[in-house]
C-alpha cells in the first residue's frame, strides 16, 4: 500500500520513516539545526560588518547581565509562555487557534473595565480577582465563537480566529479614541491605572510569573492525567474514533476552545494590570502569533514551552541591547527568530525520516538495520509496524 | 455627490490593488493545496527589496554619471520584489513540501521572518542613507497615474477607468490571466486537481511536488509585487516602518471573500479597498470611524460561515489545502 513501484530508475534520495529514534539522537539533531541557524544569522551579522560572536555574546548579556534586564526578560517570557500553553490546549485537539491576539485583547478590555472604572469600589484583592475572572470570561467567550461554528458547520477555524484578531484590534482603537480615552490627553490613548490596581510584584516582576510556572505543571497534568486531556487527544487524533468511543465531540471542541481563550484572556489581564498598566494597540503585540511557534517547537510539552518561551524572550530582549551597542535595527530579533524557527521546523523532518542515497542503502532494509543505529534502551521490537515488515518482505524482489 | 462617489471609487481601487495582488498570489498558492499564511511576510519582503532595488539602481546610475530612467527603475522594482517574495515562498515550499513541516506554523514563521526582514532592512538602509530611504522623482513619476491621450480626458469615465498607475492595470491583467489559466488550461486543471485531491492527481501522473513548488513560489512572487505596491505607490517611494502591517492578512481575508476566484477578486478588492478608506469619504452619523476598520474582517467571517453552512464546494477552499501530501501515508 505504501511502497513505490520501482519500474524506472530509483530516485537519488529516498526517505524512510524512522519507527523510533532515541531522544538523545533527536536532541543532537536539534542542536545541529540550532547551530546552523546561529551560523546563518551570524553570516548576516558579518555582512553588516560586525563580529557575530561579540553580537551574540552581547545579546545574552543584554538579556541576563543584570537583575534589571533579567526582570525585563522574564516580563517578556510570561505572556509568551501562558499564551503558548493556552494555544497548545487547542492545538492538541488539532484546532488551529490563530486568534490568540484577539483573545488576549478581549481579556484586556474586560479586565480594563473593572480596572479603570471600579477601582474605587473594591478592595484590591477582590478587584484583582474580578479582573481575572472578567478577563478569562471575555477571552473564553471570544474563543468560543469560532468553536461553535467549527463544531456545528466545520467552519474553517484558522481563518475565523485570524479575522477575530483584527476585529478586537479595531475595537481597542475605538475605545482608545472614544469612550475610554484618557481625559485631557490630546493623543488617543487610555489612562494609566494607579498603584491600587497594579499587580503585586515578587522579585521585581508581577506575580504572573509564579502563575505561569503553576500553569506549566497544571497543563502537563491536564494533558496527561485527566479525562479532559484524554478526550482532547482523541478528538485531535480522529473525530470518528472519538464519536465511536462515546465522546461528545462538539462539547469537547467548545469546552476546549473556551479554556484556550480563557487562558489567553488571562494573559490580557496580566499585561494590562501587571506590565503595561494601560491598554494599547500593542497590548497583545504579536504574542498570539509568536506563542504558536513556541507551542509547536516545544511539541506541546508545557516544560518545553517554558524553555522555548524564555529563549525567545531572551532574543527579543537581547535585540534591544544590540540595537543600542551596534546600531543593528531592533527588528533583527524577528529576523533571527524567523531563521531559528525555520531551521527547527526543518530539522523535525530529519528526526522523523531517514534519507537514503541511491546505491548507498544497506542490503537488508529491514528493521534490524535500524536497530543497530539505535541506542539499546530505545530498541523495542514490538513496535516494528506491520507496514515496515511488509516493505522488508517485498524489498528483495523489487530491488 | 457624484464627485464623492467618483473619488471614493478611485481611492478604493488604489487601496484595493495591493490586496488584489496579495490575494492573487495566495489564490494560486492555495489552489495547489498550500495554505501559506506568510502573505504578510512575503509582502514585506517584496516591499523593501523593490524599494531598495530602485534606490540602488538610481544611486548606481548617478554614481556612474548617467541619468536613471523611470522605466528601468520600475522594471527593477518589479523584478526584485518578485524574486524576494518568491524566495520567501521557496523557503515555505521547501519546508512544507519537501520537509513536511506543518503549513500553518511555517506560514506564521514566514510572516515573522518577512516582517523582520522588511523592517530590518528598511531601518538599516535608512540609517545608511542618513535618515530614511526614498526614491527620486524619476521613479516616483514612473509610479504616478498614467495619462492616456483622449481616454484619460473623458469626463468621469476617464477618471474612473484611465487614470491609475500602471500597477493597477498590471494587477487587473494578472487577475484575468490567472482566471483563464486556472479554468481554461490543462496545466490549470492539473493544478486544481493537486489542490483538491493530491492523491487522485498523483495517481493520474501529475507531480504533486512540482505543482506545489511552482504554484507556491510564483504565488509568493506575486505577493511580493503586492508588497512593492505598498512601498512605491501607497507610501510614495519612502520606507515607512511597518508599512505593510495588516495588509497581508487583509489579502488572506480577500481570498476567502473572493471565494478563491481571481475574477471575483477584482470586484471584491475594490469593495475591500472601499471599506478601508470609506471613513475618509462617507460618515455615517453615530458610527465611530474605528468601527469601519472591522467591516472587512466581519464581512470575511460572514463569507466563511455562509460557505460552510451551505457546504458549497465550488465556493470553498480547495479540499486538499492546508494538508501536506505524503504519498506513502495515503
Amino acid at each position: 500500500m505504501s511502497h513505490k513501484t520501482r519500474a524506472h530508475k530509483e530516485p537519488l534520495l529516498r526517505m524512510v520513516k524512522r519507527d523510533d529514534i532515541s531522544p538523545r539522537r533527536a536532541w543532537v539533531y536539534r542542536g545541529i539545526a540550532f547551530i546552523l541557524a546561529l551560523i546563518t544569522g551570524g553570516l548576516l551579522i558579518l555582512a553588516l560588518g560586525h563580529n557575530p560572536a561579540y553580537v551574540y555574546r552581547d545579546m545574552v548579556i543584554g538579556a541576563w547581565g543584570s537583575p534589571t534586564v533579567i526582570r525585563e526578560t522574564i516580563k517578556l517570557a510570561v505572556p509568551l509562555l501562558i499564551t503558548a500553553i493556552a494555544l497548545s490546549v487547542a492545538f492538541k485537539m488539532k484546532f488551529w487557534n490563530i486568534g490568540g491576539e484577539g483573545q488576549i485583547l478581549a481579556g484586556a478590555v474586560a479586565a480594563g473595565y473593572f480596572g479603570f472604572f471600579t477601582a474605587q469600589y473594591f478592595p484590591k484583592p477582590v478587584l484583582v480577582i474580578l479582573m481575572m475572572l472578567a478577563g478569562m470570561l471575555a477571552g473564553g467567550l471570544y474563543g468560543l465563537i469560532p468553536a461553535i461554528f467549527k463544531a456545528k458547520w466545520k467552519t474553517n477555524e484558522t481563518l475565523f480566529t485570524l479575522m477575530l484578531n483584527y476585529i478586537a484590534l479595531a475595537f481597542i482603537k475605538y475605545l482608545m479614541n472614544g469612550p475610554w480615552k484618557s481625559p485631557g490627553s490630546s493623543f488617543p490613548k487610555m489612562p494609566m491605572i494607579g498603584s491600587d490596581v497594579r499587580l503585586t510584584q515578587f522579585f521585581g516582576v508581577h506575580w504572573g510569573w509564579i502563575l505561569a510556572l503553576v500553569l506549566v505543571v497544571a497543563a502537563w497534568f491536564y494533558f496527561n492525567k485527566t479525562k479532559h486531556g484524554y478526550e482532547i487527544a482523541i478528538v485531535g487524533e480522529s473525530e470518528d474514533t472519538a464519536r465511536y468511543a462515546g465522546i461528545n465531540v462538539k462539547r469537547v471542541i467548545m469546552r476546549t476552545m473556551f479554556i484556550s481563550g480563557a487562558l489567553c484572556g488571562l494573559v490580557g489581564m496580566l499585561q494590562f494590570a501587571g506590565a503595561d498598566f494601560t491598554i494599547t494597540e500593542g497590548t497583545a503585540g504579536g504574542v498570539g502569533f509568536t506563542a504558536i511557534t513556541v507551542a509547536w517547537l516545544a511539541m506541546m510539552n508545557p516544560f518545553g514551552m517554558l524553555v522555548v518561551a524564555i529563549f525567545i524572550a531572551m532574543l527579543e530582549r537581547g535585540a534591544n541591547t544590540i540595537q543600542t551597542i551596534y546600531k543593528i535595527p531592533g527588528s533583527a530579533a524577528d529576523l533571527l527568530i524567523g531563521i531559528i524557527l525555520f531551521f527547527m521546523l526543518g530539522c523535525e523532518f530529519f528526526i522523523r525520516y531517514r534519507l537514503i542515497i541511491r546505491g548507498k542503502e544497506p542490503k537488508d532494509t529491514n528493521s534490524a538495520a535500524d536497530d543497530a543505529e539505535r541506542s539499546p534502551e530505545a530498541v523495542d521490537s514490538a513496535r516494528t509496524t506491520p507496514e515496515l515488515s511488509a516493505i522488508a518482505g517485498k524489498e528483495p524482489k523489487n530491488a | 455627490m457624484l464627485d464623492v462617489a467618483t473619488s471614493l471609487t478611485i481611492a478604493a481601487v488604489l487601496a484595493g490593488t495591493p490586496l488584489l495582488l496579495g490575494a492573487l498570489g495566495e489564490i494560486l498558492t492555495e489552489k495547489s493545496g498550500n495554505l501559506n499564511l506568510g502573505v504578510e511576510g512575503m509582502m514585506f519582503m517584496g516591499a523593501i527589496t523593490g524599494l531598495i532595488g530602485s534606490y540602488s539602481y538610481e544611486q548606481a546610475m548617478l554614481a556612474a554619471g548617467m541619468t536613471p530612467t523611470g522605466l528601468m527603475s520600475a522594471l527593477i522594482a518589479l523584478l526584485v520584489s518578485f524574486i524576494a517574495g518568491a524566495f520567501g515562498a521557496l523557503i515555505y515550499a521547501f519546508l512544507t513540501v519537501s520537509l513536511r513541516a506543518n503549513q500553518n506554523v511555517t506560514g506564521l514563521v514566514l510572516t515573522i521572518f518577512g516582517t523582520g526582514f522588511g523592517n530590518f532592512f528598511g531601518e538599516y538602509f535608512g540609517l545608511k542613507a542618513g535618515g530614511y530611504v526614498a526614491v527620486s522623482a524619476v521613479t516616483k513619476a514612473a509610479f504616478a497615474p498614467v495619462h492616456i491621450p483622449v481616454l484619460s480626458d473623458l469626463p468621469v469615465v476617464g477618471q474612473l477607468l484611465f487614470s491609475y498607475n500602471w500597477m493597477v492595470y498590471f494587477a487587473l491583467a494578472l487577475a484575468v490571466i490567472m482566471a483563464w489559466f486556472l479554468m481554461r488550461t490543462r496545466v490549470g486543471l492539473n493544478l486544481r486537481a493537486v489542490g483538491e485531491d493530491p492523491a487522485a492527481a498523483d495517481a493520474a501522473g501529475i507531480s504533486v511536488t512540482r505543482y506545489r513548488y511552482l504554484a507556491t513560489v510564483i504565488g509568493g512572487g506575486i505577493c511580493g509585487i503586492g508588497g512593492m505596491y505598498m512601498s512605491m505607490v501607497t507610501t510614495s517611494g519612502v520606507w515607512v516602518h511597518g508599512c505593510v502591517s495588516g495588509y497581508g492578512w487583509l489579502a488572506v481575508a480577500l481570498v476567502i471573500f473572493a471565494t478563491w476566484s481571481p475574477l471575483r477578486g477584482i470586484l471584491m478588492a475594490v469593495i475591500f479597498g472601499g471599506l478601508m478608506i470609506m471613513r475618509m469619504y462617507v460618515s455615517i452619523p453615530g458610527l465611530p470611524v474605528q468601527i469601519y476598520d472591522m467591516i472587512p474582517y466581519a464581512a470575511t467571517i460572514l463569507v466563511l460561515i455562509i460557505t460552510s453552512v451551505r457546504q458549497n464546494k465550488e465556493h470553498a477552499m480547495p479540499a486538499g489545502t492546508g494538508y501536506n501530501y505524503f504519498r506513502e501515508e495515503r
